[in-house]
């Protein structure tokens, strides 16, 4: 629900919107919305309508006509534990769901209120003997048009809160119940002007006439459901769309417009497109369930074999192309293999980027996790570097050993270097 | 360099990888008939631009094609050796024009072959083509050069398996604990999985010959049997496409 209003304003907060509440509502959540908004307990402002109530029916009209205007909203007092009397589950996030099934108690507490400042109002209030006669159909019309109010509130309600699931059967007794009562109210009032011997032919003209009006907007009510839920399914699938769009949109620009100022520049034109594309198949391939931002730190083989790749592609600009396959948690070992992988990575991309993409291989299989790292650079003779440069020797063979695995450098015949390293797991995790 | 079976091509390291040992001098003689099928009219112009050159790469472009119902219209009318076929295609994408040239793909005098061309990197799209009957499975980063070689591969009968094919059909045929259906469909030989494991890291072809002492026929026959396994196998894991990864 967008809270901020559209006109600018002195304030620096938004002014806050009047909606009736849906949570802890008694009838029509009008009171505690009010409360909310003029951030005023509820019973007060409960009260104030029940006394007004007094000032001949007042309160009655004031409520309806604001139950009638005022939106159906997630405002009223927030963050506020419904009063005691409520009897329904408040979830986590601050949304009730709706236990269709009993009644909540807040509802009979205010039923019966409401019958007692009837009475009240009745013994105050002096009615003309004609009018007293109405008091009772009128009450009648006025319950039924409650209900059916109530239900079309629970109806849009069930759209804030996602209720959806709700039972159908429940919903079109009710409805059915608030119909029944209007008519009868109404037949009521016409019986009176009349006389009960007309009851039977009143109550056909007014069936005939519901019949009537069901057959003529009947059609236009449900081609006006369907484009509703039609036009809802287009709003999620427009907002889907938003996601992506927000998500690649500013990126993409971005990197287009680098790529256009560094257009001399083609190994950094490389590098650019080559961050961007891979920051776009991560979004678009990404598992399912796993979500759109990257951990801190890899918990797995695949993810830290990706991530490694990735940085190194972004730092030497040398694409590494990745395939896994496979894949297990990582452990103390595996930790140090995914660093020596590393550091053949940058050996490859430094030394062998020129021929062409560097291939990195990886798999887990059982217990042993082999990673492979492959350049069609020139190549080079491990015996032939100088004693005191310990790079390869350290950062990637010593450090395989230390941990119980081992890494092999060879020169391939058709040009090219490939390290491959194995490790055992230190233990079984299934 | 004439000889079709030693060319210097690689299974297109799909990812531009190899290009550095590609030949690319010269037809040697070969001819293959092509239809390019891609929504992207940019990227058809830019294949036809990179390969179309007949006089020096061998391959004729003999239609285009940019969604399914043109594309199964084409290819009946021009009957080509190779189709470069797009995984997304407006009308059903790739596979649906998989399954309308079905019977051109069977055809005994002279088939049409497929191969898969895509940006996609998602498990499903990749054997979705493949099982539905492509011949190989390339990126669109792929060099002209192998990309020549590929489509010369597929003309032939062979199948085309990039790096990243091979690694997604090893997740594939893993080792499960669940008993296979078929045994002849549902297991990789060793020597098909140390195959499939070159060239996800890598390997042309004949560096996989070399390396383990077979001939490069042979990785063909062994690619080809990976090949009719994936399009054959009912396994589970293949029909089910269970594209997280493994967590052993």
């Amino acid at each position: 629900m967008p809270e901020a209003a559209a006109m600018p304003l002195a304030e620096p907060r938004p002014p806050r919107k009047l909606y009736r509440s849906s949570d802890g509502r008694w009838l029509g959540g009008v009171a505690r919305g009010l409360a909310g908004h003029l951030g005023l307990p509820v019973v007060w402002v409960r009260l104030v309508f029940a006394g007004l109530f007094m000032a001949d029916g007042l309160g009655a009209l004031l409520y309806a006509a604001f139950w009638f205007f005022v939106p159906l909203g997630v405002g009223g007092v927030g963050g506020q534990k419904p009063p005691a009397l409520v009897g329904t589950e408040t979830a986590p996030d601050g949304r009730r769901r709706l236990v269709a099934r009993k009644p909540d108690k807040g509802q009979i507490v205010a039923l019966l209120l409401m019958v007692v400042v009837a009475m009240v109002f009745v013994g105050n209030v002096n009615l003309g003997s004609g009018a007293k006669a109405y008091l009772l159909p009128a009450v009648l019309v006025g319950a039924g048009v409650a209900l059916v109010w109530r239900q079309a509130d629970n109806a849009r309600r069930a759209r804030w809160v996602e209720v959806g699931r709700r039972r159908r059967t429940l919903t079109l007794l009710r409805a059915g119940a608030g119909v029944l009562l209007v008519t009868a109210g109404v037949s009521g009032i016409f019986v009176l002007q009349g006389s009960a011997a007309h009851l039977g032919s009143v109550l056909q003209a007014a069936l005939a006439v519901l019949v009537g009006i069901t057959l003529l907007a009947g059609p236009y009510l449900v081609r006006m459901t369907q484009d509703l839920s039609e036009e809802r399914l287009m709003r999620i699938r427009a907002q889907e769309r938003a996601e992506v769009a927000a998500h690649v949109h500013d990126s993409v620009l971005h990197t287009l417009t680098l790529i256009q100022r560094n257009a001399e520049n083609a190994g950094e034109v490389r590098r650019l497109a080559r961050a961007q594309e891979r920051d776009l198949r991560t979004w678009l391939y990404r598992p399912e369930g796993t979500g759109k931002e990257e951990a801190d730190e890899p918990a797995t083989v695949a993810e830290a074999v990706r991530r490694n790749a990735a940085e190194v592609e972004d730092k030497h600009g040398v694409p590494l192309e990745v395939v896994v396959v496979g894949d297990c948690p990582l452990d103390e070992r595996v930790g140090a293999q995914m660093q020596a992988a590393r550091e053949a990575m940058v050996n490859a991309a430094k030394y062998g980027g020129d021929g062409g993409a560097v291939q990195v291989y990886a798999e887990v299989e059982g217990r042993t996790v082999f990673v492979s790292v492959r350049d069609r650079g020139p190549g080079f003779d491990l015996d032939s570097i100088p004693a005191d440069r310990m790079g390869v020797r350290e950062s990637i063979i010593g450090r395989m050993e230390r941990h119980g695995g081992t890494a092999r450098l060879r020169a391939v015949p058709d040009g090219g270097t490939e390290v491959e390293l194995e490790m055992e797991r230190a233990e079984k995790t299934s | 360099m004439s000889d079709p079976t030693d060319t210097n091509g690689t299974a297109g390291p799909a990812e531009g990888a190899g290009a550095a040992q590609s030949s690319g001098d010269g037809t040697g003689g070969r001819h293959v008939r092509v239809v390019l099928v891609d929504d992207h009219r940019m990227f058809r112009t830019g294949v036809q631009a990179e390969i179309g050159r007949t006089e020096e790469t061998g391959v004729e472009v003999v239609g285009e094609a940019a969604d399914v119902d043109q594309a199964v219209t084409v290819i009946t009318a021009t009957r080509p050796e190779v189709v470069l076929l797009d995984v997304h295609l407006p009308g059903g994408g790739g596979v649906e024009v998989l399954r309308r040239c079905a019977p051109l793909m069977a055809d005994a005098e002279q088939p049409v072959r497929f191969l898969a061309l895509s940006v996609s990197d998602a498990a499903e799209d990749v054997i979705g083509v493949i099982r539905g009957g492509a011949r190989g499975y390339v990126t669109k980063t792929i060099t002209g050069t192998d990309l020549v070689n590929s489509v010369f591969r597929v003309q032939e009968g062979d199948a085309v398996f990039s790096p990243r094919l091979a690694g997604f059909v090893l997740d594939a045929f893993a080792s499960t604990d669940a008993p296979p259906v078929d045994e002849d469909l549902d297991r990789l030989t060793q020597r098909e999985r140390e195959v499939l494991r070159l060239i996800a890291r890598g390997y042309a072809y004949k560096e996989i010959a070399k390396q383990l002492f077979i001939s490069v026929k042979t990785v063909e026959s062994h690619v080809s049997a990976v090949l009719r396994k994936l399009q054959l196998s009912n396994r589970h894991e293949l029909t089910r496409w269970a594209t997280a990864r493994r967590l052993v």
